[in-house]
């Protein structure tokens, strides 16, 4: 019975916590559109969380673009079909591998430093000070963080793919001798909009579960410091998991568009 | 030190009638009743968990009482809507335990913040700069203001924090632990301070505490919050002298 019983509570505390996360998202779309738009803080999150990205996103893009190369070749070779490479290589890293990796990345970084600093916001009482000094904590926190990460991320798709692609050429280039512009011309010859838009479209959401999950496990971080540690782990590993579903979705509708 | 009758006779700035709070079976506040006067300092002692910083954060909107009404220069708060409560909070400044400065901004930011939210309140006389070191001055940590709050010691914090909550130039001061987590002689300065700082703005003060001796140095008035109601009010010394005996638990070492 103690086993029915953990089940149970588990259960009934999963579907209270997507509530309140559909209940906090409902009011970010809510507060998004409400005066004083705190464009200051706005912009200054998006130099956080997009530039001071850039180093981990273009390391991260440019291994993967060198190992998934380095990995294939050998395949293609024994096929005689290494002339294929830039484009299997391209479509993969813009339609696949680059979005989910920057978003995993981003997701340890820019996710968990979300729910480590308002939980320490939190707990130290300085969101309660912000609103006691007349201020909506949750437009000035949560809303410019959130958007700032939402449009944020496309962005760093795009550098993370371009640099990944760039690792990709220089493996081909020191083991095949293809130029820059016969390897990018093959890549860009296989890539199509139906690659590119979807991609750039699932990245928004990548980047609006980062922010609402990190934001929301942070805004309501509870027992002093212990609760930091645990919001900052949690909104990683939350969102980790958000991510695939909504990856799994975004191919599954634009497999349904394909086959229109 | 003002009788009874001298702060009885000054006009209301907040009352409280009734106020209940509960989490789940937990019945915090059971019928607190309270009136702060004009110029006054009001203190409110009760032991840890006795609902003390509840009741204060009811009073300034941070958490939503069950039931009674909060009354604050006329005006309702449980009926305000958010917009009329930004405004009204320009004139209840709110001293944090734990100082509760913006880590992520410098001392200056941290006073220049709430100013830019309420720059109406002050219209074309506002000058940022000039406040902020009109504030830091009356807390004597001027040459502090490029510091950021973790250069600080605990004793700074609290005075900067002071200084963020005088920049708005409030008719209350609501301080919840003011000398709690410093050492006796910082505590003592932070209570000579808020007395320089009533007597100069002539402010209202609520001052939530345990510590006696802040209590004796500061009050005008207590009330003893024991059982989530208004068990006793009096002056420090009525109060001292009171044989009931659990008002003399709060005085007795």
């Amino acid at each position: 019975m103690s086993g029915l019983n953990e089940i149970k509570s588990r259960l009934t505390n999963f579907f209270i916590e997507t509530g309140e996360i559909a209940y906090f998202t409902k009011r970010f779309f809510t507060e998004m559109f409400r005066r004083p738009f705190e464009m200051k803080e706005f912009f200054r999150q998006c130099y956080q969380m997009g530039n001071r990205s850039l180093l981990l996103v273009g390391i991260t893009g440019f291994i993967i673009g060198l190992v998934l190369t380095l990995q294939t070749r050998p395949t293609l070779m024994e096929f005689g079909a290494e002339s294929w490479m830039p484009s299997m290589v391209g479509i993969s890293i813009v339609r696949e591998v680059g979005p989910i990796i920057t978003a995993l990345v981003c997701a340890g970084r820019i996710g968990s430093s979300i729910g480590a600093e308002l939980g320490s916001m939190r707990v130290t009482e300085q969101i309660d000070a912000m609103e006691v000094s007349g201020t909506n904590p949750f437009k000035y926190l949560v809303v410019t963080r959130v958007l700032a990460v939402t449009l944020m991320l496309p962005l760093l798709v795009l550098f993370g793919d371009a640099i990944a692609l760039f690792g990709s050429y220089l493996v081909e280039n020191i083991k095949g001798d293809v130029s820059f512009m016969l390897y990018f011309n093959k890549v860009f010859d296989a890539l199509e909009f139906g690659d590119i838009i979807p991609a750039t479209i699932k990245s928004f959401f990548f980047g609006l579960a980062i922010g609402i999950v990190g934001c929301f496990k942070g805004f309501n971080c509870k027992k002093g410091t212990e609760g930091v540690g645990k919001a900052a782990n949690t909104a990683v590993v939350l969102t980790s998991l958000l991510l695939f579903i909504i990856d799994f979705i975004a191919v599954f509708v634009t497999d349904i568009f394909y086959d229109l | 030190m003002m009788s009874n009758s001298e702060i009885e006779a000054r006009k209301t700035v907040l009352q409280i009638k009734d106020l209940r709070k509960s989490f789940g079976d937990n019945h915090v506040l059971n019928g607190f009743n309270m009136e702060l006067y004009q110029g006054e300092n009001l203190v409110i002692m009760g032991k840890s968990g006795s609902g003390k910083s509840v009741m204060i954060k009811c009073l300034v909107g941070l958490l939503e009482a069950d039931s009674g009404t909060i009354r604050v220069m006329d005006k309702d708060i449980t009926k305000l809507d958010q917009s009329a409560m930004d405004i009204l909070r320009a004139d209840i400044g709110f001293l944090f335990q734990g100082s509760a400065l913006y880590d992520s901004m410098t001392v200056r930011e941290n006073l220049e913040f709430p100013l830019r939210r309420h720059s109406k309140k002050f219209g074309d006389e506002m000058n940022t700069e000039q406040m902020v070191h009109e504030a830091l001055e009356n807390v004597g940590l001027l040459n502090a203001i490029d510091l950021m709050p973790s250069e600080l010691s605990g004793g700074m914090k609290r005075r900067i924090a002071l200084a963020r909550t005088l920049i708005l130039r409030p008719k209350i001061i609501l301080y919840d632990e003011p000398t709690s987590g410093l050492d006796p002689i910082t505590a003592k300065e932070i209570i000579l301070l808020m007395q320089e700082i009533q007597n100069k703005y002539n402010t209202s003060s609520l001052i939530i505490t345990h510590d006696v001796d802040c209590a004796r140095a500061i009050s005008d008035r207590m009330i003893l919050l024991i059982d989530g109601v208004d068990y006793a009010v009096g002056t420090f010394d009525q109060l001292a002298s009171d044989n009931d005996p659990k008002i003399k638990a709060f005085f007795k070492h």
